[in-house]
């Protein structure tokens, strides 16, 4: 009891925040810094050979697909949410949350639910053939989805909820105002959403644009899947084939470039969001739709979601009911498999909350005070970069450092005279857990910054004149406050570590299974259909989450 | 549903305790009857021989399935890693784990006496387990009996050739025997032609051949010969039982020897292995008779060892004639190999 009273104590002191956060940037640069090692001290021989034939294709290939998945997204979350916020139509609760359903499914899923959904001897081109009478696949083919347009359509139509989730809730908090104002001035519906709602949202538009943007960018899954030689493609080429892994490294840290442009682009967006507001929340007017237009807007209201959805999830349930019909049961380890994917991943999702709220706490504070040491806030920024890197290069990176961290544990326990024999960190599932919370933390850090930028400086000062210190003020004012944004930020953090692949192959122990490895494993023998349980059952437990996020989506910010 | 953050802890300290126990569980004691293997192999693929080996010694097997990264895991783990087995396929896997150091040398008379001096390493750093011929599938009523490697790029199959990406040590390994035999010129230019043929993206597993075969994509391409066993001994009526029906499998030559490459899966006994012992029994069991004919029936892969019956599947494809070249030859070129195919684009 005496021991937890200082404890607080302790916390209380405001050096003990920024303390932490160095501590979490700290272990967040620690596998990047490894990887700077590893690039620097390796050759630089080959890179006569990357620069003549690798790294322009590659660097073509990924910009055009980033510009081609950013416009997709930025045009259909744009779209999608001020369809279901301006307007009333049949559906529009139901589309509301259903919107944010393709959150579930990973990319490496979807491209091979549409790799089978659109080859030749799929359902859509059988039936295509059926309709036009032509008896032979050779006699009639739709273009190849393995290709640079297939990954665009692909990705953009799983990653627009991201600019969706954000644009919405700038719609539902800030825009009613003005657009009512807009309408009563006469402008025209047209004119109200390109010359008031687009302005207006652009900076939530950039902040959902960057996260997909992100993840487009060291996605391997599908883009590998689909043949596009991208710059996360060539780092892999460069480390498995070659064996070259200071080349690799050399690689993605030149990569690391264009993410800290991203995070650049995502903050100076969210500084333009400057929406401090105790007001009540409330609603834009909502335009009922008659005629053509209202089976328009269900129409193109659902487009995403069917496309993103449920054409996968439907065919991947099909494929799973005929193995559950033939094999009979779904084996024991499958189950356990899904049990390790479920607690890891809420144990995961727990602590990088923990570490984002520390860090954004801690740099929150710095800014109010008068002394404002912008050093540790600069150096904050450096939380974000573990969302940068590929999955499996952070891994790579991870293992000297978890190295040293190994070191130290069995030292310490050492000391208490107990003979370490095996792996304390590395053995064990400590390891994926810090990778995954390394990995993750730019999203509960930005979702909490987000979050405290809502809560108006003066809420605090009060808190701290009425003698409150800064942890009781953060426990008592700004938890309570902050639970939208803790709540979003979670389901995020959860739903992609459960989908989390390059970096749980590598980290893992012995004998442990999740359900994404489980996959894999089908996958790599070649038996995508086998695997089908598997991927539904990622998208089943990845539902939940999105459920839940839809929820609070739903009554956001009640009080904040 | 109403969600607390008191709730949402209260959870996850019950899970952070579960995940905790699972781990301790999941942590293999040491110094007991058991060996651990690290394997970039399919876990699937191999359980069959696992399971049977744990059965005769009572040696229990614990696995990890690591695809990319096992040497880097390896070498992290140092001496306090747990790995006894490392096994992986492709000879340039292989003679990777040697030149990083995660192997310990180790003699065997069962192990010398089983395998072909060419396809272990001298110095017994590591051993061929199985065989792996890279063949050619075609269309089943093409009229065609025959093919050579080289033939591949000819025109008359332009649009109509299917291939995995050809950064895959598999491709990479090939086209690393073809520079051996051919030089590297020819090989540049073999690899051009191969790309003008391509009826689609490099991309996919070597199954997806077959599947594109059978959806009129391609009428040939470059596959392992093992997956058509898996394929043509599906259950009739499923996806893969299809494909493997719409082809029949040549077994392509080099021209210069007029033999089929072929590739290799094998293991190493690692560095640091606690249970050394209880490796190299895994290793000598799994060039047992009994292991050696799981290969070739659970797997379709052909046996290292001389003198065991083959799948009837494979019997089929007639007599393999195994390209003479050393097999550490292809592990020499496959850098090259691998800098020819983004230098010709074949994958973009």
């Amino acid at each position: 009891m005496f021991a937890r009273v200082r404890a607080y104590r302790h916390i209380q002191g405001s050096s003990a925040w920024t303390a932490g956060t160095y501590l979490i940037v700290l272990a967040v640069l620690a596998p990047l810094l490894s990887l700077a090692i590893h690039a620097l001290t390796g050759s630089f021989a080959h890179w006569a050979h990357l620069a003549d034939s690798v790294i322009a294709t590659a660097a073509m290939n990924t910009l055009a697909l980033m510009v081609g998945v950013g416009v997709l997204v930025a045009c259909l979350g744009t779209g999608a949410a001020w369809l279901v916020s301006a307007y009333e139509f049949p559906t529009r609760k139901v589309l509301t949350w259903a919107l944010l359903l393709p959150l579930a499914v990973p990319t490496y899923i979807i491209a091979f639910a549409y790799l089978d959904l659109w080859h030749p001897l799929g359902p859509i081109q059988s039936i295509m053939r059926e309709v036009l009478g032509i008896e032979s696949a050779r006699d009639f083919r739709l273009p190849d989805i393995r290709s640079l347009p297939g990954a665009i359509v692909l990705l953009g139509f799983v990653l627009y909820p991201y600019v969706f989730l954000s644009t919405r809730l700038m719609f539902l908090t800030q825009a009613a105002g003005m657009i009512e104002a807009a309408k009563i001035l006469g402008e025209k519906p047209y004119g109200v959403f390109t010359r008031v709602a687009l302005p207006l949202a652009r900076p939530a538009i950039a902040v959902g644009l960057s996260l997909a943007l992100l993840e487009t960018l060291n996605d391997i899954g599908a883009s590998e899947f689909l043949g596009v030689q991208t710059m996360t493609v060539a780092v892999y080429t460069t480390w498995v084939t070659r064996s070259d892994l200071a080349g690799a490294a050399q690689i993605a840290l030149s990569m690391l470039l264009i993410v800290v442009f991203l995070i650049q682009l995502e903050r100076h967006a969210r500084q333009r969001q400057r929406y401090s507001t105790v007001q009540r929340m409330r609603p834009m007017a909502l335009t009922r739709l008659t005629g053509w237009h209202k089976v328009l807007a269900i129409a193109l209201g659902w487009i995403p979601v069917v496309i993103g959805f449920l054409l996968p999830a439907a065919y991947l349930a099909f494929e799973a009911f005929k193995r559950v019909d033939s094999a009979g049961m779904i084996s024991s380890q499958l189950i356990s498999a899904a049990w390790n994917t479920l607690s890891i991943s809420t144990v995961a999702t727990v602590l990088t909350l923990f570490c984002g709220l520390v860090v954004a706490w801690s740099t929150r504070r710095v800014r109010e005070s008068a002394s404002g040491s912008s050093a540790t806030q600069w150096f904050a920024k450096g939380a974000s970069l573990g969302y940068a890197v590929p999955g499996t290069v952070l891994a790579i990176g991870l293992l000297a450092p978890l190295l040293l961290l190994e070191r130290l544990t069995q030292w310490f326990v050492g000391l208490g005279g107990t003979q370490v024999t095996q792996l304390l960190v590395m053995g064990s599932t400590a390891g994926l857990l810090i990778a995954y919370t390394i990995r993750f933390l730019a999203i509960s850090v930005g979702s909490i910054e987000a979050g405290l930028s809502r809560i108006p400086p003066s809420i605090e000062q009060a808190s701290r004149l009425l003698g409150h210190g800064p942890s009781a003020t953060l426990r008592q004012i700004h938890l309570p406050l902050l639970r939208p944004a803790l709540v979003s930020a979670a389901l995020l953090v959860f739903v992609d570590t459960m989908k989390e692949l390059p970096a749980t192959l590598l980290l893992r122990p012995m004998n442990f299974e999740t359900l994404a490895t489980w996959l894999y494993a089908e996958a790599a023998r070649g038996t995508y259909e086998e695997g089908a349980i598997a991927a539904l059952l990622i998208v089943l437990v990845g539902l939940i989450p999105v459920i839940l996020l839809a929820r609070t989506q739903s009554k956001p910010l009640l009080s904040c | 549903m109403h969600i607390t953050l008191k709730g949402l802890l209260i959870t996850c300290r019950t899970t952070i305790a579960s995940v905790a126990l699972a781990a301790a569980a999941a942590a293999p004691a040491l110094a007991s009857n058991e060996v651990n293997l690290y394997t970039t192999r399919e876990p699937k693929l191999i359980l069959p021989i696992l399971e049977a080996f744990s059965k005769d010694t009572g040696v229990k097997v614990n696995t990890v399935f690591v695809k990319d990264g096992l040497i880097e895991r390896v070498k992290a783990e140092a001496d306090k890693s747990p790995a006894d087995v490392l096994m992986t396929v492709d000879v340039g896997n292989l003679v990777d784990l040697v030149e990083q150091g995660v192997t310990q040398p180790i003699y065997s008379d069962v192990l010398n006496s089983a395998i072909p001096e060419n396809l272990r390493s001298a110095d017994g750093n590591w051993y061929a387990l199985s065989l792996r011929d890279r063949v050619a599938y075609v269309a089943k009523d093409m009229d065609i009996e025959s093919i050579t490697y080289e033939e591949m790029a000819d025109p008359k199959w332009k649009g109509k050739f299917c291939v995995r990406s050809g950064q895959h040590p598999y491709n990479t390994a090939l086209f690393a025997a073809m520079i051996a035999h051919n030089g590297e010129q020819a090989t540049e230019k073999w690899l051009r032609d191969l790309k003008a043929n391509l009826g689609r993206k490099p991309t996919g597993g070597d199954r997806d051949v077959a599947r594109d075969i059978l959806g009129g994509i391609c009428d040939i391409g470059l596959a392992n010969a093992y997956y058509v066993g898996h394929m043509k001994s599906a259950a009739p009526g499923t996806d893969n039982r299809q494909w493997g029906d719409a082809i029949k499998v040549i077994r392509p030559t080099f021209q210069t020897t007029g033999a089929t490459f072929v590739n290799i899966s094998g293991a190493a006994v690692a560095n640091f292995a606690p249970n050394r012992d209880n490796a190299i029994r895994l290793m000598e069991y799994l060039v047992s008779d009994k292991a050696q004919s799981l290969y070739a029936e659970a797997n379709f892969e052909f046996p290292v060892k001389a003198g065991v019956a083959l799948s009837p599947v494979v019997e089929s494809f007639g007599p393999l004639k195994v390209d003479p070249l050393p097999i550490v030859d292809v592990a020499r070129y496959r850098k090259q190999a691998s800098e020819l195919v983004d230098k010709v684009r074949f994958n973009d």
